[in-house]
């Protein structure tokens, strides 16, 4: 019970990481694939945030009768992270939009059938 | 005053740089610019390597906040010779861009083709020198985006699809990678480098072990390690001839540098290689890569191709040696990623010419290319033979080294599959010389002319080195083997 009670966010990280990257892998359209992706990076910043959590600790700001502070650092570089992954998801997204362009169509089967003659 | 922000300078040079080239616009100018920042980083990068040898590590607190808690650059033997490699390319790749990068490019992009560059070479020179987990993790992003941008700007559709692909997996092993680092963060609560090799705990706990398994895997997908080098053909199949030239010589040997970081500095040789069967597990698999992916080299059509192939079974040569975990096996590694770099580099600037004049690297096509392009076919030939490891070639010292370390350890087997393995090199590299050199050129096809001579000259500066560094191996195989020690733990 502790294993699962105690640690639930991390137990949700690891399923939404694993759904996240089971929808990379098994999915042939590529938008969906970005999705995936981003379930899968985001499963990340909860494992970050989760391990930055202090049991009764606030915001680490200083004020009177505040002792107890959340680590900010975790939190601090999950933001850079974020920025990774939007860089990420946008410069994907734009690749789609090219390869929809050139293709025609954003589906891995039709694209490789394309190519095959070539 | 200069001296003591080398370190700093070499990364935030060309990361300012690359805006910049966006204000320039004008191709030429833009061109011009970007290879002055080349060589400027590349003349920082040799100073900074006489200083470590001379005075030993170099630490450099970011904005005067000291380590652990700041940021820190960290210049140790290792990473010297890495930044040396990655800049020294870079510099070269410039040149040989003078005259490929407008053929392959379209004239309104290319301004930001060199944008892309240089904050790539930005995030490998970052890679290199930082001293903190989170800051590599955000250097590998800046350089992947980048390549991912450089490799869609090929010709061909089909660059597109490859970078889309690279891309994926890429973010995979990068978000593997940031997990690793956050990992760390739990056991130890710190990010820097050298401090997390002194608190993590012993034994190791089951963190720190996921933490490895992440980091591994993750780092493996970056640096193509059979099996997980999938999108790394097509990546360089399709992407333009410079940025080919560029990626292959530095970015996965970047990852294989990052991979040591992890394997020798942060959890140390006693944890990754006695404790925990990493040697067992990356032996094989380098073998299967040198075997597999020569075998399928052999059987391409086209040579750009063939050599991406073929890198996937260098970087499995690597692999190789450092799996050893000795000093002969670590500088055999270290050795490889400099001479691979050099071989690799002046192969695919060789094609890129053939390229340039032909239109196409299929092998057919480059029938009776030895008597229309004599000097860059003969750099190819020079740069095949080190990739075998002839002797009197660079080649041949990697090899020397890895056979020696083998035989050290009383691996006869391994000694001998790695003089197999340079035998299906033989094959492939032969196969492009018998079309160039005794194959009539097929009919009707128009006489072409020699390359330009920016081009020859950065593929025989490459190529010329190769030679060099076969003869005279001192710098390389004393840096190399002064870096092994560092990492081992054997000198401080």
């Amino acid at each position: 019970m502790e294993l699962v009670q105690g640690l639930y966010n991390y137990w949700i990280a690891m399923i939404l990481m694993m759904a996240g990257f089971y929808v990379v892998i098994s999915r042939g359209n590529l938008i969906k694939k970005i999705v995936g992706l981003n379930i899968f990076q985001t499963s990340v910043f909860l494992l970050y945030i989760s391990m930055g959590a202090v049991e009764g600790g606030t915001a680490p700001i200083l004020e009177e009768g505040l002792t107890r502070f959340s680590n900010p650092l975790p939190h601090v570089l999950i933001l850079t992270a974020i920025v990774v992954g939007v860089a990420t998801t946008a410069l994907g997204l734009a690749l789609i939009v090219r390869i929809n362009e050139a293709y025609g169509t954003v589906e891995e089967e039709e694209i490789h059938a394309q190519d095959e003659p070539a | 005053m200069i001296t003591e922000n080398l370190p700093i300078l070499l990364v935030v040079i060309p990361l300012l740089a690359a805006p910049l080239c966006v204000l320039l616009r004008q191709p030429t100018l833009v061109w011009g610019f970007a290879t002055l920042v080349s060589w400027m980083v590349f003349a920082i990068s040799i100073q900074l390597l006489i200083l470590v040898l001379q005075d030993g590590t170099i630490s450099y607190a970011i904005g005067d906040w000291a380590p652990p808690w700041g940021i820190e650059y960290r210049i140790d033997p290792a990473s010297a010779f890495m930044q040396l490699v990655v800049a020294g390319i870079g510099a070269v790749s410039m040149v040989f861009a003078a005259k490929s990068v407008p053929h392959e490019i379209p004239e309104r992009r290319i301004y930001l083709f060199y944008t892309m560059y240089l904050l790539c070479l930005t995030g490998l020179l970052g890679i290199v020198v930082t001293g903190d987990a989170f800051n590599l993790f955000v250097f590998l992003e800046i350089s992947s985006l980048s390549s991912y941008v450089l490799i869609s700007l090929g010709h061909d559709r089909r660059a597109l699809t490859a970078a889309f692909q690279y891309l994926i997996m890429g973010t995979l092993g990068a978000t593997f990678i940031l997990i690793g680092v956050g990992l760390l963060y739990m056991v130890t609560g710190t990010l820097n480098i050298a401090d997390l090799s002194g608190r993590l705990p012993e034994p190791a706990p089951r963190t720190s072990l996921v933490a490895f398994a992440f980091l591994t895997v993750g780092t493996s997908l970056k640096l193509a390690l059979f099996p997980l080098h999938l999108w790394l053909p097509n990546a360089y199949t399709f992407a333009p001839s410079m940025v080919t030239a560029f990626l292959a010589a530095t970015a996965t040997k970047v990852s294989v540098y990052i991979l040591l970081r992890f394997f020798f500095t942060v959890f140390g040789v006693d944890v990754a290689f006695f404790d925990l069967p990493v040697g067992d597990i990356l032996l094989p698999l380098a073998i299967v890569a040198v075997f597999a992916a020569s075998t399928v080299a052999i059987f391409q059509e086209n040579v750009k191709r063939l050599l991406a192939y073929s890198s996937v079974a260098q970087i499995g040569y690597m692999i190789l040696g450092i799996s050893f975990a000795t000093v002969n096996g670590l500088t055999a590694g270290i050795v490889h990623i400099f001479n691979h770099a050099l071989i690799k580099g002046g192969l695919f600037m060789a094609l890129g010419s053939v390229f340039l004049r032909l239109g196409t690297t299929q092998i057919d096509a480059m029938a009776g290319l030895g008597r229309q392009m004599p000097l860059t076919m003969a750099a190819f030939v020079a740069g095949g033979l080190s990739l075998v490891g002839i002797p009197l070639t660079s080649g041949f010292i990697s090899k020397w080294y890895l056979v020696t370390g083998a035989l050290e350890k009383g691996w006869w087997l391994v000694a001998i599959l790695v003089v197999l393995g340079s035998l299906l090199a033989v094959i492939y590299v032969w196969r492009v010389i018998e079309a160039a050199y005794f194959r009539p050129a097929p009919a009707g096809a128009a006489q072409v002319k020699e390359a330009p001579l920016a081009m020859l000259a950065a593929t025989w500066v490459l190529i010329g080195a190769n030679l060099y560094f076969g003869i005279d191996s001192t710098l390389t195989v004393g840096t190399a083997s002064r870096a092994a020690e560092v990492l081992l733990g054997l000198e401080i």
